[in-house]
């Protein structure tokens, strides 16, 4: 059996889920004994295919075809890598971008699809693990084709190592310049403030919890009493109560404080992504089975809105 | 103009539930529209607004009980529904990306919108494929992860959200299905008046049938398994006690962590 990974890389730098995807899909590979091969599209793909060069990659295929990521572009070429290398399993990156190619190339293609894989095993066939209703419940889903295409979740699987000797190879795809119909015509980054929270020691973080934009006072009191940057969840920035440049998370800011106080935040993982680098996480929030739990050091499962006033006066 | 939102109802679970089987409890789950949806169905309400002659159509794969969400939609301005359902997609269980398109594009052919919009995903199985999965089998082009929308006559220039604070622009030629992020805009509460339109408003629905499918659509190659709880793999210390006493607890913590000197 042979897995295809493709690689990400965004403004000149291969991103991490690329070796991520490298260690899921070896460990693919490895159930049935088959080879892992890499695919990178775009840009430098000399500097690229020597960074994917890792311990366990058989073979790497390099599509020089534009510089940065546009799915109609990738779309072809990786169909036609499919073709080609004929893959039991094709593994793409569950991020932004993999959801904005993933889904074509495996309707084109005409195999089943799965997102946002946890885990995988081989048996008889594909079985992929998957989360629901907001990561409660997992859930196990077998594949009955003979081949299929999976996105990985980032940062599940740890980044790939070592030096590898794997086979270096352009791939010469026909790309139908016609049916590039989306056009990237620049990036931008997001802004609204003057803080940096990426820089800040101490973050006193809200999340859904709060409930309502007056209620945000008594963040912005216990913040102060800290002398702590207040950062926020997705919903808050969604509803303009604080702007974007304060958002944590994949989409958000990646945050590495000394001390990191998740207030009425569940622990989505698109969040996690951004905080679990903190050096000591506390969560406050009133439902002990919120993931925020799972990786947070000290917790208080009880009320906000009495436990924030009371550790603001602890300070006063 | 016609703009075609997709439109779902997801479940909610509580803090506390049980597994029946493949499914929790019904006991245990609170519908509302989906939060991705929200905001489709409030950007396509503000084109309208701004344009002539905009009609604005909501679909949904789903049961009768989904009609108070649909209602939603349209009492937050949406012109008319589709929901297309029968006994035969009732008893398929989990539809996958794939097939949902199918079903979806089947409501495409009849009702040919110029433009569709879909949320990123939806809150409860969350494969955030569906909306590109259309696209790809229209023949259309499109946009994963849209936080703004400006729309020409023949492009749709959008923003799409990457990660890390980076938003990438793009030109997409028309027509195309663009899957909108929450925070694109504000979504409205449905008005009084809103919600009593809504109710005189249609909302037709469709068997596989009237559809122009049969039930071999239903087959999928992806077989949903198993669905259990996940270990707590926490190792947290929890502070116990009144509010005071845990605040406290917390305090000195915090202090001895060098917060606050």
């Amino acid at each position: 059996m042979t897995v295809l990974v493709v690689a990400e890389h965004r403004r000149g730098e291969l991103r991490d889920a690329s070796l991520e995807l490298l260690t899921a899909g070896r460990q693919l590979a490895d159930a049935t004994g088959g080879e892992l091969h890499v695919a990178v599209v775009s840009g430098d793909v000399e500097s690229y295919a020597d960074q994917l060069n890792r311990e366990g990659v058989d073979a790497i295929h390099t599509v020089a075809d534009g510089e940065e990521f546009n799915h109609d572009v990738y779309t072809q070429a990786v169909e036609q890598l499919f073709e080609a290398v004929e893959p039991t399993v094709l593994l793409l990156p569950n991020s932004v971008n993999g959801l904005d190619y993933a889904p074509a190339v495996a309707e084109r293609l005409d195999i089943p699809l799965v997102t946002d894989a946890v885990d995988f095993d081989y048996g008889d066939g594909l079985t992929v693990t998957r989360e629901m209703y907001g990561s409660k419940v997992e859930t196990t889903m077998d594949v009955d084709a003979p081949q299929a295409a999976v996105t990985v979740r980032p940062a599940e699987w740890p980044k790939a190592e070592g030096t590898g000797d794997a086979t270096v190879e352009a791939f010469d795809a026909a790309i139908d310049e016609s049916a590039v119909r989306s056009t990237v015509t620049g990036y931008q980054e997001v802004g609204g403030g003057d803080i940096d929270i990426s820089d800040a020691d101490v973050l006193v973080s809200v999340g859904r919890g709060i409930e309502e934009e007056d209620n945000l006072d008594i963040i912005h009191d216990l913040a102060e009493a800290l002398d702590a940057t207040v950062s926020a969840s997705r919903p808050i920035v969604d509803n303009g109560w604080l702007p974007k440049d304060r958002q944590v998370g994949q989409s958000g800011k990646v945050v590495t404080p000394d001390v990191y106080i998740a207030i009425g935040i569940s622990g989505a993982v698109q969040h996690v992504a951004g905080m679990k680098g903190a050096d000591t996480i506390v969560a406050i929030n009133n439902d002990p089975n919120a993931p925020i739990f799972d990786i947070a050091d000290y917790g208080i499962q009880d009320d906000l809105f009495d436990v924030v006033p009371a550790l603001t006066e602890q300070f006063s | 103009m016609k703009i075609l939102v997709t439109v779902k109802e997801v479940a909610a679970v509580d803090d506390e539930f049980e597994v029946d089987g493949l499914a929790i409890d019904d006991r245990y789950l609170t519908y509302d529209l989906n939060e991705w949806d929200e905001y489709a169905i409030e950007e396509a309400v503000q084109i309208a607004e701004a344009g002539e002659d905009v009609e604005v159509v909501t679909v949904t794969v789903g049961p009768e009980d989904a009609e108070d969400t649909i209602r939603q939609a349209l009492a937050k301005g949406a012109d008319r529904a589709i929901r297309v359902w029968d006994d035969a997609i009732a008893e398929a269980g989990l539809l996958d990306p794939g097939t949902k398109a199918q079903l979806l594009e089947a409501v495409v052919a009849t009702e040919e919108p110029d433009l569709i919009l879909s949320g990123v995903q939806a809150g409860d199985d969350a494969f955030g494929a569906t909306g590109v999965t259309l696209a790809s089998r229209l023949g259309w082009e499109w946009a994963a992860v849209v936080n703004d929308l400006e729309l020409g006559d023949d492009v749709a220039t959008v923003h799409r959200e990457l990660e890390g604070g980076v938003e990438e622009l793009t030109d997409v030629e028309l027509p195309a299905v663009l899957t909108i992020q929450t925070g694109i805009n504000d979504p409205r509460y449905a008005s009084l008046r809103g919600i009593r339109q809504a109710q005189q408003k249609e909302l037709a629905v469709q068997s596989l049938a009237d559809v122009g499918l049969d039930s071999d659509v239903l087959d999928s190659p992806i077989e949903q398994t198993s669905l259990y709880e996940p270990e707590s793999e926490g190792e947290a210390t929890i502070y116990e006690g009144s509010a005071d006493e845990t605040a406290a607890d917390l305090a000195e913590l915090l202090r001895e962590q060098g917060v606050a000197q």
